[in-house]
């Protein structure tokens, strides 16, 4: 089995907690953090999402930001976890120097862009908030608030960015091309992209039923979350919270927002994570599932299971019931919750299932469950066609 | 590990140039939507799905049209593909419809990696792919990534690119990596092609 | 409205909306696939049809399901929108 690369900290903040404590808590008492819209300025009142509650102002006291500040949500998302990730991992403000940053986005500064386009359409103020718009800018953001001065990028590659940023992160430390990264992804809700999944017809009206068979579409969440990668040489005896020893990306080439229904895409990037962990399917404990409750998804993951682990599928559930999608910061969000499986021997139950679906038979984890847990595989798929899988592992003493 | 950039395809100012030979070209007058369209005939495209797309998705399967001719592609072929502003123009569609009723189809395009997406349906690509948003071309980041997924992957060829669409203008570059050809694959050789056309 | 009329309108709309820049009005045979052989549409343009349900008729669908039985052909199309049009 590959040795992996050593995780050193995580931070999180999503619709079920502020920090890696808080979502701990919630994914242990089944708390989930589906709720109608308030913070978001939206007519669709009754579209069940992952909101957190917070303004823009409270996250930015939160920071400690000045007024005035031009701090995009995700960003603010972005820079509250980064800072946790980074104070567990004991990385001192000269070490940031040398760290570099990768994170994923999707909306990056939409929230502010739909908020001022309509007022300065037209004129130069626009072009501020234009500019705001793409992912990069809000990735310079939260690099310039943290001060990570290495080597600083921005995938790209919708609900599967953030599980990319942990690829690249751990590929880059693994080639000898960086000691030191931190990765992960942040997006959050707007009515930009809660118009437009509405108009695809894949949102449900309630709160989403992962892998059943009458689920009828997802809810979108929003937050972010990072994990501190360091390389062997220097983590001189550093508390190591996990390995990532696995990792696997292919296009499933089949349909811009539809996954094929053999799970092609799917299933290449498992094997290929299998095959990069150098470990059996066997040797697989649990599948924290992508898992979006859309008819379409979870029957291709579920045949993509099928194909990889034969009759016997592992213990499988999708988090995504308790905290919505959180599009490009779902990957990173579920590495955090894999990494908080390992360390407690504990199974997060797939919330509102009742029913398995009639092709596949599949049952999800439904309690939440103890289990002596080494290997977990992490799903995350975006549109595009663009299939990420990662393999979490334990220290292995 | 001896990469080579094997080819290269430059789109910019209504031209089209294949390594470092123009091979169409539209009048000056030509906005956008005109280019593509003439652009499409000349090269007998004849892809009905191209028309539904945006215009950066467009651009980039225009661009693999000519990088692709005339040579098998290996359906491992990695795509790395980045720009600066994202799916911007077709963001800014969406938002304009928001205020009445939103078009899937325009939604499908508001994110830069469906560019990866149509390339790999077209050309039945089951590969490794990745989508950077960088503020300027970044050399060192397209060859960082294209070596680690040749040396450690297995990965027989990569695609990298920079479609760039902002306003009226596009900057398009590609180039693909093999083990074929004689311009070896480091950051001073692939900058100066992509300044290329630049100038 | 002409039942004739409604047809060559709907074709009009759908080579437009859809993008569907090498068909003409007389391409498509009113009682043609839409879907699947025909003219080989796919999940995003039946999406595209509600909204030009939507827009220019006035029928709101809540599944897209609902769909399937009416975007069989133009033909079908017409005769739903003769029925349920409030525009």
């Amino acid at each position: 089995m590959t040795k992996g690369v050593a995780i050193t900290g995580m931070g999180i903040i999503s619709a079920i907690g502020n920090n890696v404590g808080e979502n701990f808590k919630s994914l242990s008492s089944l708390s989930h953090g589906i709720s109608y819209p308030e913070i978001l300025d939206t007519v669709h009142k009754k579209l069940p999402v992952g909101e957190i509650k917070f303004s823009n102002k409270d996250l930015a006291e939160k920071l400690g930001l000045k007024s005035g500040h031009s701090f995009t949500r995700a960003a603010l998302f972005g820079a509250i976890a980064a800072t946790e990730a980074i104070s567990e991992a004991g990385i001192s403000e000269n070490q940031l120097k040398d760290t570099g940053f990768i994170s994923g986005s999707s909306v990056g500064g939409m929230d502010m862009t739909e908020k001022y386009y309509k007022e300065f359409k037209g004129s130069e103020e626009n072009r501020r908030f234009i500019q705001a718009q793409h992912p990069g800018f809000t990735t310079t953001q939260i690099a310039d608030h943290i001060g990570f001065k290495g080597f600083v990028t921005t995938p790209s590659t919708a609900c599967s960015s953030s599980a990319n940023a942990i690829m690249l992160g751990a590929r880059l430390i693994k080639a000898g091309k960086l000691k030191r990264v931190v990765v992960g992804g942040t997006d959050c809700l707007t009515k930009f992209t809660l118009n437009g999944f509405n108009s695809l017809m894949i949102l449900s009206s309630e709160r989403c039923k992962p892998f059943d068979e009458n689920r009828n579409g997802l809810n979108l969440g929003e937050g972010a979350a990072y994990l501190v990668l360091e390389d062997e040489e220097i983590l001189k005896g550093k508390k190591v919270l996990g390995r990532i020893t696995g990792y696997g990306n292919s296009n499933d080439a089949y349909h811009q927002t539809a996954s094929s229904e053999t799970g092609e895409g799917a299933y290449l990037a498992m094997n290929e994570a299998l095959k990069s962990a150098d470990i059996s399917s066997e040797e697989i404990d649990y599948i924290n599932a992508h898992g979006t409750a859309t008819k379409n998804n979870d029957l291709s993951e579920s045949r993509a299971l099928q194909r990889i682990f034969g009759k016997i599928v592992p213990e499988f559930s999708s988090t995504k019931s308790y905290t919505g999608h959180s599009l490009a910061a779902a990957g990173s969000m579920e590495a955090v919750f894999s990494i908080l499986s390992l360390q407690h021997n504990q199974i997060f139950p797939n919330l509102n299932f009742q029913t398995p679906i009639k092709e596949t038979g599949l049952y999800p984890v439904q309690e939440g469950t103890r289990k002596i847990l080494k290997n977990i595989l992490s799903n995350s798929f975006g549109f595009g066609g663009n299939c990420t899988s990662l393999i979490f592992s334990t220290n292995g003493e | 590990m001896d990469l080579k950039i094997t080819d290269s395809v430059h789109i910019k100012n209504q031209k089209i140039f294949h390594g470092k030979e123009m091979i169409f070209s539209a009048k000056p007058s030509a906005d956008i939507i005109q280019f593509l369209k003439q652009a499409y005939k000349y090269l007998n495209v004849s892809y009905p799905k191209f028309h539904k797309m945006d215009g950066l998705s467009k651009l980039g399967i225009l661009g693999t049209e000519v990088l692709f001719q005339n040579r098998t592609i290996h359906p491992e072929t990695a795509l790395i593909f980045s720009n600066s502003s994202s799916s911007l123009e077709t963001d800014k569609l969406h938002i304009e419809a928001m205020g009445d009723i939103v078009s899937p189809a325009v939604f499908v395009y508001t994110l830069p990696n469906i560019i990866v997406g149509e390339i790999s349906i077209k050309n039945g690509l089951l590969s490794e792919n990745v989508f950077f948003v960088t503020d300027k071309f970044n050399a060192g980041l397209l060859l960082d990534y294209s070596e680690i997924l040749m040396e450690d992957s297995d990965v027989p060829a990569v695609v990298c690119a920079w479609i760039e669409w902002k306003n009226a203008d596009y900057d398009v570059f590609l180039c693909l990596i093999s083990r074929k050809g004689n311009l070896a694959f480091n950051k001073e050789n692939l900058e100066e092609l992509y300044h290329f056309e630049n100038e | 409205m002409k039942m004739s009329d409604l047809r060559t309108e709907l074709k009009r709309s759908i080579i437009e909306q859809l993008n569907l820049e090498e068909l003409e009005v007389d391409d498509i045979a009113n009682d043609e696939p839409l879907f699947g052989d025909g003219l080989g549409l796919d999940s995003i343009d039946a999406l595209e049809l509600i909204v030009l349900l939507e827009k220019d008729y006035g029928i709101k669908l809540e599944e897209p399901e609902q769909g399937k039985k009416i975007f069989v052909s133009i033909d079908k199309m017409a005769e739903y929108i003769e029925a349920h049009r409030t525009k």
